[in-house]
């Protein structure tokens, strides 16, 4: 292969914890160095998303940060794959989801025993939360699904090398799971 | 003080012991016990568990599968209405909308003195009649506003149900259109003196004879049915008799179980005598409730004139009886296995099949389970004889079939006709004019357009369960979609994740849609979801539940593509506006705290 091709991760509303599976793969990372590098992603500290082949996002949509972060990769990326529970349904963060989110900000910056003079923070560098924690489908265009909370690094393996190989990506038994 | 214990014992002892401590009554026997509260306390349940030796966990799981079961408080009054599409058209949802406000409270929600709540439920078989609503399990039609202001202020006034004006309940028959079964003057015993001459043999012969197919929508032939399990080894037979008539659109059993109840007891009876089966079950739906009494009656008139009991019209070692089990809002327990596992006091889940009911049904033993028409038609295919009985209707499609006409026509409700009948003939019987399309054997089935109202009813060309829901050309076939992917949402029984999580799916792209957020991707997820749903679903539900869909995008495609926001993905929802909480909560309103529509 003369050219490396680009991949590009983040994680949005999520723990982080695919990504920590992903290095799960362990020494075979060495051979994904080989044929990958990486853009933007916690590997690299990259700030901002250049034109990718792959991009890989786990967390759903909380904020208005994370809008513009998915924008930004749908914008850069060829194929843009959601990982995780949290990506692909919204996941733990979602379950605030049946609470409003006015008695939410109200409950941990003014009522919360011990806050005296409290205010919900207002600075226009913080990103406002949506009213709801959305899947990353429900913003932007997503071509593939990794779905597990995490999916195993063997999973995210067999997905990404056979997306390089150009085969479509198909987990077999064993490696699909939901938990 | 009475215990708390003492105090459920008082009203359960007498339940269970009717129902003799089995907890194959169970779905039953929760039903019962939730007639005394309006819902099933958590003392009643630990009082069940121990009587009759099964979890706690148990006992939840099913009464939290069935609709019309509540373990937590409903109101004394508990209004739901009927939410098919028929009942939308004849203007139910502002008459809920009225209602609520009227009451002051939240569809959904039970007020706060614990009086009342209003929700919606699934078709509940007066489509002709609409819109419809059941009252504590009452079946009330024709709601008007006037209607729905006096229910409001009758359930204001704490006044019982049995006080109500006995209009509100009274069902019409609607027969517009009588064939053989319909206009049969058969006395009660008629058929069977004539089966005893015949004999087992025999009547299996005439059935196969006669072309017999079932009514419930498959068509598999009655007679090989039969055959099947009178061969099948078991200890005990039986006959089960699916009166679970949920299919949206569908009201011809409820007619037949009005007018003909001794010929379904009476084909009921033929079966028995046919494979051998001594227990007989009549599983009707729970929306029908009002038809328990009568047809009891019915059954012990039968057992007066030894036409049930032992030794029936006098043969020795012809015993058969028959019980009626009240199903509890679950349209799943239409399919034949799903009803098995119900009539057994279990969460109405379908099983593997094979095996078939047939051999491994009602406790795991051999069991002939047919749809009322059914029952009745071989009853009449028996009397006529095979040949005559073959004469009417197609060569694939002999006797007549009960169709239940709903919607957009000034004389809806039942015609027998022939088999072989086209859709436009029924249309002009029923006076419809302007057709857009009608839905032929509910959601499940097919959506007919113009172009094929020559299409005949009939296994050969458009089988059908029934149901014949008309819309002219004021309807959008778009909404009419939506409702019945709403339906199969609701009605999944969650056992597979294809049609749990599918259903779900299909619900939320088809909402996109109508809330103007739809693109041509989201047609193609249709398309997608519909290959998952078909190819991987346990039962029939799941297979089915994208029909409304296809069928609707391949005839009234524009009714989507003029909702379509662009040809490119836009998000499902209002992203800025989705921050509108946030701003009034932070008093923010810089640059930061909106979001433009990405290329605007």
């Amino acid at each position: 292969m003369s050219k490396k091709l680009r991949v590009a991760t983040t994680s949005l509303a999520g723990c982080f914890g695919c990504h920590m599976s992903a290095l799960d793969i362990d020494e075979r990372l060495f051979t994904l160095l080989n044929l990958i590098e990486f853009d933007r992603s916690p590997l690299t500290d990259i700030k901002h998303c250049g034109r990718c082949y792959i991009g890989l996002i786990e967390g759903g949509v909380c904020n208005a940060e994370n809008v513009h972060v998915l924008r930004e990769f749908r914008k850069n990326c060829k194929i843009l794959i959601a990982i995780g529970s949290c990506a692909i349904t919204g996941g733990l963060p979602a379950q605030r989801n049946h609470l409003d989110l006015g008695s939410c900000l109200t409950e941990v910056y003014l009522t919360e025993p011990g806050l005296a003079h409290g205010y919900i923070p207002n600075d226009p560098e913080l990103p406002l939360p949506l009213d709801k924690v959305h899947p990353l489908h429900e913003v932007v265009k997503i071509d593939y699904f990794i779905p597990g909370c995490p999916p195993s690094g063997d999973a995210i393996w067999k997905f990404v090398t056979d997306l390089i190989a150009g085969k479509t990506p198909e987990l077999g038994h064993g490696l699909i799971k939901y938990d | 003080m009475v215990s708390d214990s003492g105090l459920h014992a008082t009203y359960l002892g007498p339940i269970l012991e009717r129902h003799g401590y089995a907890a194959t009554s169970l779905l039953q026997i929760l039903r019962e016990a939730q007639e005394h509260y309006g819902y099933i306390h958590p003392s009643a349940i630990s009082y069940i568990s121990v009587k009759l030796g099964i979890p706690r966990a148990r006992i939840e799981g099913v009464a939290g599968f069935y609709s019309f079961l509540h373990l937590r408080p409903h109101g004394e009054y508990r209004v739901l209405f009927s939410d098919n599409i028929t009942d939308r058209m004849l203007g139910s949802q502002p008459l809920l909308e009225e209602m609520c406000r009227q009451l002051w409270l939240q569809q959904g929600k039970v007020s706060e003195d614990g009086l009342v709540s209003i929700n919606t439920t699934s078709c509940t078989g007066m489509c002709d009649q609409g819109p419809a609503m059941l009252v504590n399990g009452r079946a009330i039609t024709r709601l008007t506003q006037q209607r729905v202001q006096e229910i409001g202020q009758l359930i204001r006034n704490r006044t019982p149900l049995s006080d109500w004006p006995s209009d509100f309940f009274a069902v019409d028959d609607n027969i517009r259109r009588s064939g053989p079964l319909l206009g049969n003057t058969l006395a009660p015993g008629a058929v069977l003196s004539t089966a005893l001459t015949l004999g087992s043999e025999n009547i299996i012969e005439e059935i196969k004879q006669s072309g017999l197919r079932g009514r419930g929508g498959a068509g598999f032939p009655a007679g090989l049915k039969w055959e099947a399990c009178r061969n099948a080894p078991g200890e005990a037979r039986h006959v089960v008799c699916n009166a679970d008539e949920g299919e949206p659109g569908t009201f011809k059993d409820r007619v037949l179980l009005t007018r003909q109840a001794d010929l379904v007891f009476e084909g009921m009876t033929l079966c028995a005598l046919a494979v051998g089966a001594q227990h007989g079950y009549l599983y009707l739906r729970g929306e029908y409730r009002y038809l328990l009494e009568p047809l009891q009656a019915a059954l012990q008139r039968r057992r007066e004139n030894k036409l049930l009991g032992k030794n029936i019209l006098g043969q020795p070692g012809f015993d058969f009886d028959i019980v009626i089990h009240l199903g509890a809002g679950a349209y799943i327990c239409g399919e034949e296995s799903a009803l098995i596992e119900s009539l057994e006091g279990k969460r109405g889940v379908p099983r593997n099949r094979p095996p078939f009911p047939v051999t491994h049904g009602y406790l795991q033993q051999p069991t002939a389970l047919d749809n009322v028409e059914t029952f009745c038609a071989a009853a009449l295919a028996i009397h006529m004889g095979a040949e005559k009985y073959r004469a009417i209707g197609t060569p694939k499609s002999s006797g007549s079939k009960l169709i239940s006409v709903s919607g957009d026509c000034p004389r809806p409700g039942i015609y027998e006709y022939p088999f072989g009948v086209s859709v436009r003939e029924v249309l002009a019987d029923c006076g419809a004019v302007n057709t857009r399309a009608v839905q032929v054997s509910g959601p499940s089935g097919v959506c007919v357009a113009a172009s094929e109202f020559d299409h005949r009813l009939g296994f050969e060309d458009l089988p059908t369960a029934g149901a014949f829901m008309v819309f002219d050309d004021s309807r959008d076939l778009f909404e009419v979609a939506r409702n019945f992917v709403h339906f199969f949402a609701h009605e999944s029984c969650g056992f597979c994740t294809p049609c749990r999580v599918g259903t779900a799916l299909l619900k939320q792209t088809m909402d996109k849609i109508a809330a103007g957020h739809g693109t041509q991707y989201d047609l193609h997820e249709i398309e997608n979801l519909d290959q998952v749903l078909q190819t991987s679903s346990h039962c029939g539900l799941g297979r089915t539940a994208c029909n409304p869909v296809l069928h609707t995008l391949r005839h009234f495609r524009p009714a989507y593509e003029s909702r379509l926001k662009s040809l490119e993905f836009k998000p499902a929802f209002d992203l800025d506006g989705a921050l509108a909480r946030a701003r009034q909560m932070t008093g923010r309103d810089d640059a930061g705290a909106h979001l433009k529509t990405e290329g605007a």
